[in-house]
């Protein structure tokens, strides 16, 4: 892994977006790293568009806020508008596929839409997208172990909503199959340049 | 202080103060919300009642600051928390507790400013905290935390000190301090026993006189003795001067920055340094009292200063005052809610490198 992962995750207030990077966050500690998680907060969480940076690090973090990251987890499209640019040339951008009018259009980094609100659909809860989100974004860039993650499920989530951790599993594992899928796929057929789309996965 | 530390948490700053808070034997805190620090509130209403602390949203701040000169009057350990417009409002209130010489905790996660401001962070508040604030010749003991994990270390370093020395203590953090998630590991519970208080107006016995807390010295020749020792206090507190060095060694541009911009900083000096820059960190963490001394020495060493803050520049007076004259201190900020970005400050870094023409490695 590279020394220190910086990354932002952003959508409107409801979509889950401060709680993923919390849980990502959360995993990461329980594997021993450091980690930042800052929010927005005010007024934008009212309604508006809401983002959380994290960074995880094998080593001491100087700085929680950044301005460039490695990755974008983006779940609509004035996020879209904001972070694009802010994404380092050769890092990673993700989005919310049934969100966006006007889809990515930077062709150096790796970009991969993930209909993720269509998959937590499917498994009866559209509010467990975010954590289909995090497991395509985790297949793509394994930051933290999966089961890290579902370590941290029950650290985040209270006790009351407990019962909600084997739906929440299943839509971590709907979006790494997700994204593996897309990965066998374009290494099929998308082994061409200029496709935006990665070959090889990172694990 | 042998504090023995359990697996860490991931929480909030305000969160892990308001725990830090309860472990070190908080006994009253009172309060009233205010944007970005409510949930030091929140928590400690949610746990401390059953931790065996009074906890009590006052009307208003000015109520809350004095609630705590009454309970620290009884020798209770006492806090209250704000942000910037909630603690210009009990500047009075501090005023009275200096000059009565009573300990509390005082917890400034501060905006930016005038006014009702923004409730995003500032730093606008150093000159506030650090020179007095209120009326009269008096000092808070100010601590500025730059992580989650310092925001509860220093509850407990905040009430030693403010109860070795009776004067209130601050710990000046920001919005982003208290809104962010780290690691942390928690203090232990009771690590801080409380200590005696002789002077607490608890009831007189019969083997003593009578214990009057006053802030009322009406003639002057006694005022005047209550200012010397005051002042003589304030001179024994330049003891407990604490600051961190990252760096500074080799460092020929040295960067001053507290809180949350020194984290900045911090980043950018190792950006400096992957470009060959010889830059270096010094990091106040007790604002009053001033490190002074390490500033003086190093202003030996290296070519130049920047300072980082957020906000218009009020810690660089100190700093000058520290270099007095002998090296350039240049000033980056930001104001209003604004924190200036690692790659910012960076450009200034390299632009004082660039006019003293020192040679990237």
């Amino acid at each position: 892994m590279h020394q220190a992962h910086e990354m932002i995750v952003s959508g409107f207030g409801g979509q889950g977006v401060l709680s993923l990077g919390q849980i990502l966050s959360y995993g990461a500690m329980i594997e021993g790293k450091e980690v930042s998680w800052m929010p927005s907060y005010g007024p934008e969480m009212r309604g508006g568009t809401a983002n959380c940076t994290v960074i995880v690090s094998e080593s001491r973090i100087s700085s929680p806020i950044v301005s460039r990251f490695d990755s974008a987890v983006i779940l609509n499209q004035p996020s879209l508008e904001k972070f694009e640019g802010s994404v380092k040339p050769g890092g990673m951008l993700f989005f919310e596929e049934s969100a966006m009018i006007r889809p990515p259009k930077r062709t150096d980094i790796e970009v991969l839409g993930v209909p993720a609100l269509q998959e937590a659909v499917k498994l009866g809860k559209k509010q467990v997208a975010n954590m289909v989100m995090l497991g395509a974004f985790l297949q793509r860039c394994p930051l933290v172990q999966s089961e890290s993650i579902l370590e941290a499920l029950k650290g985040v989530l209270p006790e009351r909503h407990h019962h909600l951790l084997p739906l929440n599993k299943q839509a971590l594992m709907a979006g790494i199959e997700f994204a593996f899928r897309r990965e066998r796929s374009s290494k099929r057929t998308l082994a061409g340049p200029g496709t935006g789309i990665p070959v090889e996965r990172h694990n | 202080m042998n504090q023995k530390k359990e697996p860490p948490r991931l929480m909030k700053g305000n969160e892990a103060l308001a725990e830090a808070a309860l472990r070190a034997g908080l006994q009253a805190y009172f309060g009233y919300p205010i944007t970005p620090q409510s949930e030091i509130l929140e928590y400690l209403t949610e746990h401390g009642a059953k931790r065996g602390a009074v906890v009590l949203q006052a009307e208003s701040e000015l109520a809350a600051i004095n609630m705590v000169y009454g309970a620290a009057g009884a020798g209770a350990r006492a806090m209250t928390s704000s942000s910037s417009p909630g603690i210009s409002l009990m500047q009075e209130g501090l005023s009275y507790m200096t000059s009565a010489q009573l300990p509390c905790l005082v917890v400034n996660v501060s905006r930016g400013g005038p006014g009702l401001g923004t409730i995003q962070p500032a730093q606008s508040d150093y000159f506030q905290a650090t020179k007095g604030g209120g009326h009269g010749d008096y000092h808070l003991i100010v601590l500025a935390p730059s992580s989650v994990q310092e925001m509860a270390d220093f509850v407990f370093d905040a009430f030693r000190l403010s109860e070795k020395y009776r004067n209130p203590a601050m710990i000046l953090a920001d919005g982003a301090l208290g809104q962010m998630m780290e690691k942390v590991s928690l203090p232990a519970e009771g690590s801080l026993p409380p200590g005696d208080k002789p002077w607490a107006t608890v009831g007189k016995p019969a083997s003593r006189e009578r214990n009057i807390i006053t802030s009322l010295f009406i003639e002057p020749e006694r005022m005047e003795e209550v200012n010397l020792h005051l002042q003589k206090k304030y001179h024994e507190i330049q003891q407990e001067v604490r600051y961190e060095e990252i760096e500074t060694n080799d460092a020929e541009i040295l960067l001053v920055a507290f809180g949350l911009a020194a984290r900045i900083a911090q980043k950018a000096v190792e950006l400096a340094r992957e470009k060959g820059i010889k830059a270096g960190l010094l990091r106040p963490i007790t604002l009053y009292p001033f490190p002074s001394q390490i500033i003086s020495s190093l202003s030996r060493k290296v070519i130049s200063f920047l300072v980082v803050e957020m906000n218009a520049g009020q810690m660089v007076e100190d700093v000058r005052l520290a270099v007095a004259g002998g090296r350039p201190v240049a000033f980056k900020g930001r104001m209003g809610g604004m924190i200036p970005s690692p790659e910012e400050v960076l450009e200034e870094i390299e632009s004082i490198a660039e006019s003293y023409r020192i040679p990237a490695v």
